[in-house]
């Protein structure tokens, strides 16, 4: 093979450009956060989750500051959710965590409202006030059971509000 | 029947040498003296080659002994062999030389892989072997624009350039001009000359042959060898040894031969 | 009457099995070549070039016009149910998970694979690797090894260039000619994507997509017949039985992984 400088080059170009483009999918597209877990990592327990996923967004007043890392049963078959919000957030204690759908279908996030309290929560802390999931289709079914019974037992089963 | 050499360099004993249900050599005896030009004979197809392959362990026989520089290379396992083919230079029918590589990183290729010479230092005994071997200014050729019989003398400089104490050629005339093949059998008196190298040359060509052999291997139809100095050979007592080595052909031997030789090419693809 | 059907069933198995033990060693053997000095860098490098450098071509417009097609395909069925604010994220999940690696696999067999087997069948034919092994140079540490680990190092390479140009070709068609925001259709992509699920998917897929297409090749090239027929056999043979085991590893990587 006659070495040739040119050759190398358009090696190295290729390699360069194959990288940028891998790179480009985990880092952006993928979402794959160098040293993960850098930002301000919060739990909250929900006792209904309803389809809300990992990677879903965490958002403050319809403005993105974290995502939900990971879902796990937590005690008292709560849904125990991990996020990681970003590290310069300040947050009071009293904030509240509530599950909410984008639209009538979308997808699921969660919404922080927060609170007024001086003391600010921190990092691997939990937020004491959490709002469940609402289930669209459980409260049909019981919209549906009421006309059909006619009044009757009212909002018996409602979620509890927050944890105990 | 053989007149085999006092002194050995190469010796074939008893080999017996198949490539599926085809037998090429069922009991094979024969012998290359030391620091002379053998050439080995025979119509196609008669295991010219192989003898060859044998030689430098690239095959293995399925019995009898292949002795080289007295070691026995059939038993040795590739890291042995490794060592052996230190000794070996080979030239191959087609050159074989890295089709991607010029004539000089060709010739380069083994003293880089085996010794830890300096750059300035290859280059030296790159440029001597091609000056013996008559070549100059096709450093930066590649093999595909060399021709012939320059590619022949590359082939020939890449088996030297290690400094081999043996070296096998494998049909070094074929295709070729008479002034190239003149050539080539005139660079390998003058190497043998001058370095006292053990040649083995596979050819069909008997009139190179007779004119650069100091001992003949003679292959017949059938797997057996016949040896001996050309001129011994010239007045063997078999018809077919004669028919092949000399110009005044016996037709009715010739005959026989090709007859013999198609019988056991029947069945068999060509 | 019936021994022959059985017979030749017996002896393709037979044959079946011992090109998959040929095909273990020869493995093996690639793996220790690579594993012990020397480091063959320069032949490593130039196979880059020719697996890599000269694939790119094909691969990017490939992965454009598979993008521009997901994209109007997408838009049209996602436009029926009113969601076409995902078409990234179909776009997206289809070439990272599926397309992307595959449809590069079988690219590069065609265009790189095929290549590297005839060109190692032609050495044996002129016995360049005859002449390797009488120079005391094993040829599957010179010629094999680096052409098998360069198919492995290009194959990623390949298939993320691959999907990023798909996904490029989504957008446009999505953005340009359908006038979906282009702020939806990124946002849509980045949120269904996940590095583990997908991106790391994808990129297992195509190193053992590598690894399969360098060795199966270079073993086709490497055992082929020394004849101008056996070169040919040889290269069909690499592309087809390629073809094959990749979208068989593709169904089982897929289902191993769990998604």
């Amino acid at each position: 093979m006659r070495t040739s400088p040119i050759r190398d080059f358009l090696v190295g170009c290729f390699v360069l450009i194959g990288l940028g483009a891998l790179a480009w999918l985990s880092l952006s597209v993928g979402g794959l956060s160098l040293g993960s877990s850098h930002g301000l990592v919060l739990y909250a327990n929900f006792t209904q989750i309803a389809g809300l996923k990992p990677r879903a967004p965490v958002v403050i007043a319809g403005v993105k500051v974290g995502d939900v890392e990971s879902i796990t049963l937590g005690k008292q078959y709560a849904a125990r959710v991990r996020m990681v919000v970003e590290p310069t957030l300040e947050l009071p204690i009293d904030t509240s965590a509530s599950i909410v759908t984008a639209g009538l279908l979308g997808d699921r996030y969660v919404e922080l409202q927060p609170g007024g309290d001086a003391q600010l929560l921190r990092s691997g802390e939990e937020i004491g006030f959490t709002e469940p999931a609402m289930q669209l289709e459980r409260l049909i079914g019981k919209f549906i059971h009421q006309t059909d019974v006619g009044g009757g037992s009212g909002e018996k089963g409602a979620d509890e509000k927050g944890k105990e | 029947m053989a007149t085999a050499p006092a002194d050995p360099h190469v010796l074939l004993e008893a080999v017996r040498m198949a490539f599926g249900n085809r037998e090429v050599f069922r009991r094979l005896d024969c012998s290359f003296p030391r620091g002379r030009i053998s050439c080995v004979l025979g119509g196609s197809g008669s295991g010219k080659s192989t003898i060859l392959r044998l030689i430098g362990g690239l095959i293995r026989p399925q019995a009898g002994r292949v002795v080289v520089d007295g070691e026995d290379v059939t038993g040795l396992s590739e890291r042995a062999l490794v060592e052996l083919r230190r000794k070996i230079g080979m030239m191959f029918q087609g050159g074989a030389l890295l089709d991607a590589e010029t004539v000089f990183d060709n010739l380069a290729f083994p003293l880089r892989e085996h010794t830890r010479q300096t750059q300035t230092e290859i280059a030296a005994r790159v440029r001597e072997t091609l000056a013996a071997v008559g070549l100059r200014g096709v450093d930066d050729l590649l093999p595909n624009e060399l021709s012939g019989g320059m590619m022949r003398r590359v082939a020939l400089a890449r088996a030297l350039i290690m400094r081999p104490v043996i070296c096998l050629c494998d049909e070094p005339f074929s295709g070729l001009d008479p002034v190239s093949v003149r050539l080539i059998e005139g660079l390998f008196q003058r190497v043998n000359a001058e370095s006292g190298i053990t040649m083995i040359v596979v050819s069909h060509d008997v009139r190179s042959t007779r004119r650069i052999a100091d001992h003949i291997v003679l292959l017949l139809p059938g797997g057996e060898a016949v040896e001996g100095a050309p001129d011994v050979l010239r007045e063997h007592a078999d018809a077919r040894v004669r028919a092949f080595l000399t110009d005044e052909v016996d037709s009715a031997a010739v005959e026989a031969a090709a007859r013999a030789a198609e019988e056991r090419t029947v069945g068999r693809p060509a | 009457m019936i021994r022959r059907p059985i017979e030749a069933v017996g002896r393709a198995t037979l044959t079946f099995v011992a090109e998959l033990g040929g095909i273990a060693r020869f493995a093996a053997a690639v793996v220790r070549a690579l594993l012990t000095p020397p480091v063959r860098a320069r032949p490593f490098l130039n196979e880059l070039f020719k697996l890599g450098v000269l694939s790119l071509v094909i691969i990017c417009v490939s992965g454009l016009a598979v993008g521009m097609v997901l994209g109007l395909q997408g838009y049209n069925t996602l436009a029926r149910f009113g969601a076409e604010q995902s078409l990234g994220a179909v776009v997206g999940l289809s070439l990272v998970r599926e397309l992307g690696p595959v449809l590069t696999a079988l690219l590069t067999t065609g265009r790189a694979g095929s290549a590297t087997a005839a060109e190692i069948g032609t050495m044996v034919t002129t016995q360049q690797l005859d002449g390797l092994r009488m120079m005391s140079v094993d040829p599957i540490d010179f010629v094999v090894a680096p052409r098998a680990l360069a198919m492995v190092a290009v194959m990623p390479l390949l298939g993320a260039l691959f999907i990023v140009c798909g996904i490029f070709g989504g957008y446009f068609v999505g953005v340009h000619l359908m006038g979906l925001d282009g702020g939806v259709y990124l946002s849509s992509l980045e949120n269904s994507i996940d590095f583990h699920d997908d991106v790391a998917q994808s990129l297992v897929k195509t190193v053992v997509f590598g690894a399969l297409v360098g060795l199966i090749a270079t073993w086709r090239g490497y055992a082929s017949v020394p004849t101008s027929a056996g070169v040919s056999t040889a290269t069909t043979s690499t592309v087809v039985v390629s073809s094959v085991t990749i979208l068989l590893f593709d169904y089982v990587i897929t289902s191993l992984w769990g998604v």
